[in-house]
């Protein structure tokens, strides 16, 4: 993913530099050439994974991807569209419910679950979508927020469907779909399945990002009003974006209800639609790639930190605070743009 | 030019007014604009210039008073709307997309008016048809070395300009400047009067503009409306305007020497 995202930043070469947020970086071709070697080294280290790397960090590194996906629909809203949600986590979690119930009840394949997860997420994004995207700034992140703790609310305490604080736990995934016969208990096996679905669903996003879709969206977090006067439907594209990205949340969520095998209300909770939010801000808003960067320092530095002390927010907080006053552009926007200025 | 032996009326404003409170910004304005005239709108500030044109582009809903252009009545409109009937405008107050590239800026113009922002299978770096519109209009406006600039870091009278070739790119038939020479430099007003000008000879176009600099207004306008506290002070050629006692008194008092010159 880091060499398709620098291949198409090549096409704008002689483009100048600034802090812009999202946009696309000038980049000398040997740049380009050694972001496809990265992208390369990336994508055979992740594969190799299993292989090479202690059984911890199998769970670690699925950790990451499907938190970076969520990560990543989140900044189709925050980072390209300029719409700061806080109630993300309800599209995340009704897809894990989707695919634990589905799981539980009939035993669908894992394809058709993942499938039934991201129709159900579009369905709730549109609907909660509907009635923020009519409001700005604040009141926008308010509102959401509001409908994601009414969401939690929901799968809390209608104990008869959700089972309540327990959650629904207790299934197990007996098939993949498409005739495939995958050993998906096992942890490898289904991280590499998580890799392939990931890799697919960027991909996609990444498309839709830098579409003639994406090209608006990017002027409405820069200029809403300018984009309404050129003859724009500025809420029908704000709902469009909240919509596309609660979906690719859903799919997300819907991975994440198998590998943790439960889905339980903390995955609805809104200190979960913090966590996108933080791993986008660790990662850097202005690039595609940045969420997922962002998921992974999260994830590690939870995994390290916690091993150590007991206090992992305390330390979180610090290195959030020194990323937000120093290296605003995250962790990826400042590396790049410090290659960038040496080059 | 005018073309007066026809006049086509393009838009007509009855009645108009918008109240803030206990204060009335607009009040009452009837306008006739004939198509393919360039129509000045001077005025004090406070005269309720950028008002009327919140009125006109849907920034603003009107208290009172009916809009209607081409026939059709187009009051209360949300702008992305009345943008897409073909009623452009620039504002007074540089209003692009900072972080984009010239052409990017226009872009995203040319991909609203060609309903392309509905496609999400395609890069939008590589939509060639759009990129050929955006470098043309650039062409047209001598802001082809600056395409690939970010809006951002270019000159104050480069991103006017910018603005215009925004506006211009959604192809509208009424154009709306806000004072578009507004901290400019005597150069660079000089560009945008003769691109107004060469604008107003292909005759696509109809023009209301605000502006300050008297010696823009009277070497453009076909016509100039007067207003005064948010009212029609006079309407009327260059010379009527020039004429009128009352402009002299209540608003043109200073600028009497260079008119008269």
């Amino acid at each position: 993913m880091v060499s398709h995202e620098k291949t198409m930043n090549a096409n704008r070469a002689e483009q100048a530099t600034g802090s812009a947020q999202v946009r696309q970086a000038g980049a000398s071709p040997n740049m380009t050439r050694g972001a496809w070697v990265v992208g390369a080294l990336v994508l055979i280290l992740l594969v190799a994974l299993p292989w090479v790397a202690p059984y911890f960090y199998i769970f670690i590194a699925t950790e990451v991807l499907i938190l970076g996906l969520l990560a990543a629909s989140f900044n189709l809203i925050f980072g390209y569209t300029g719409m700061l949600s806080f109630g993300h986590a309800a599209f995340f979690g009704i897809g894990s419910y989707a695919v634990a119930m589905l799981l539980q009840a009939y035993q669908w394949p894992l394809l058709a679950c993942l499938l039934a997860a991201v129709v159900v997420a579009t369905v709730l994004a549109l609907v909660i979508g509907f009635f923020c995207v009519r409001l700005n700034e604040v009141y926008f992140a308010m509102l959401t927020l509001a409908f994601g703790m009414m969401v939690f609310s929901i799968a809390h305490q209608w104990r008869s469907v959700t089972n309540g604080s327990d959650g629904i736990a207790g299934f197990s995934v007996t098939s993949f779909g498409l005739g495939l016969d995958l050993q998906l208990g096992n942890p490898s096996v289904y991280y590499h399945v998580v890799l392939v679905i990931v890799l697919l669903a960027a991909a996609l996003l990444y498309l839709i990002c830098r579409s003639s879709f994406g090209l608006i969206l990017r002027a409405i977090r820069q200029n809403p009003e300018r984009v309404a006067f050129c003859g724009i439907n500025v809420r029908a594209y704000r709902l469009a974006s909240f919509t596309v990205a609660g979906a690719f949340a859903g799919l997300a969520g819907g991975l994440m209800a198998p590998f943790l095998r439960i889905a339980s209300p903390e995955l609805l909770h809104w200190s979960m639609s913090a966590e996108p939010v933080l791993m986008t801000i660790l990662g850097g808003s202005g690039y595609f790639l940045g969420p997922f960067v962002g998921a992974g320092m999260f994830v590690l530095l939870e995994a390290w930190i916690t091993s150590m002390t007991q206090a992992w927010m305390l330390v979180l907080g610090i290195i959030l605070a020194f990323m937000v006053m120093f290296f605003r552009r995250g962790l990826l926007g400042t590396v790049l743009d410090w290659i960038q200025e040496r080059k | 030019m005018m073309h007066t032996q026809e006049k086509d009326i393009i838009l007509q404003v009855s009645g108009i007014g918008k109240r803030f409170g206990g204060v009335a910004a607009v009040s009452n304005v009837d306008l006739d604009v004939y198509r393919h005239e360039t129509l000045a709108i001077i005025g004090p500030n406070g005269a309720g210039k950028t008002t009327f044109y919140n009125l006109l582009s849907g920034r603003m809903q009107p208290s009172s008073g009916r809009i209607v252009y081409e026939g059709r009545d187009i009051t209360g409109m949300p702008p992305h709307e009345i943008s897409r009937l073909g009623i452009s405008r620039s504002f007074q107050i540089n209003n692009i997309f900072e972080e984009m590239t010239v052409r990017e800026n226009v872009e995203v113009a040319v991909t609203a008016l060609r309903g392309e922002g509905r496609r999400w299978n395609n890069l939008a770096s590589r939509n060639r048809s759009v990129q050929a519109d955006a470098d043309e209009l650039l062409e047209r406006l001598s802001l082809s070395e600056l395409a690939h600039q970010r809006a951002g870091v270019i000159s104050y009278g480069d991103k006017r300009l910018v603005e215009i070739a925004v506006v211009l790119a959604t192809q509208p038939k009424l154009v709306l400047l806000d004072e578009p020479t507004a901290g400019m430099t005597p150069d660079e007003t000089q560009r945008v009067v003769n691109l107004v000008k060469s604008l107003r000879e292909s005759g696509d176009y109809t023009f209301l503009i605000t502006e300050h600099d008297m010696n823009v207004v009277f070497g453009l306008a076909d016509r100039i409306l007067v207003m005064h506290r948010g009212q029609k002070l006079v309407l009327g050629t260059p010379e009527e305007v020039r004429a009128h006692p009352e402009v002299r008194r209540a608003y043109l008092g200073t600028a009497d020497e260079e008119m008269t010159t």
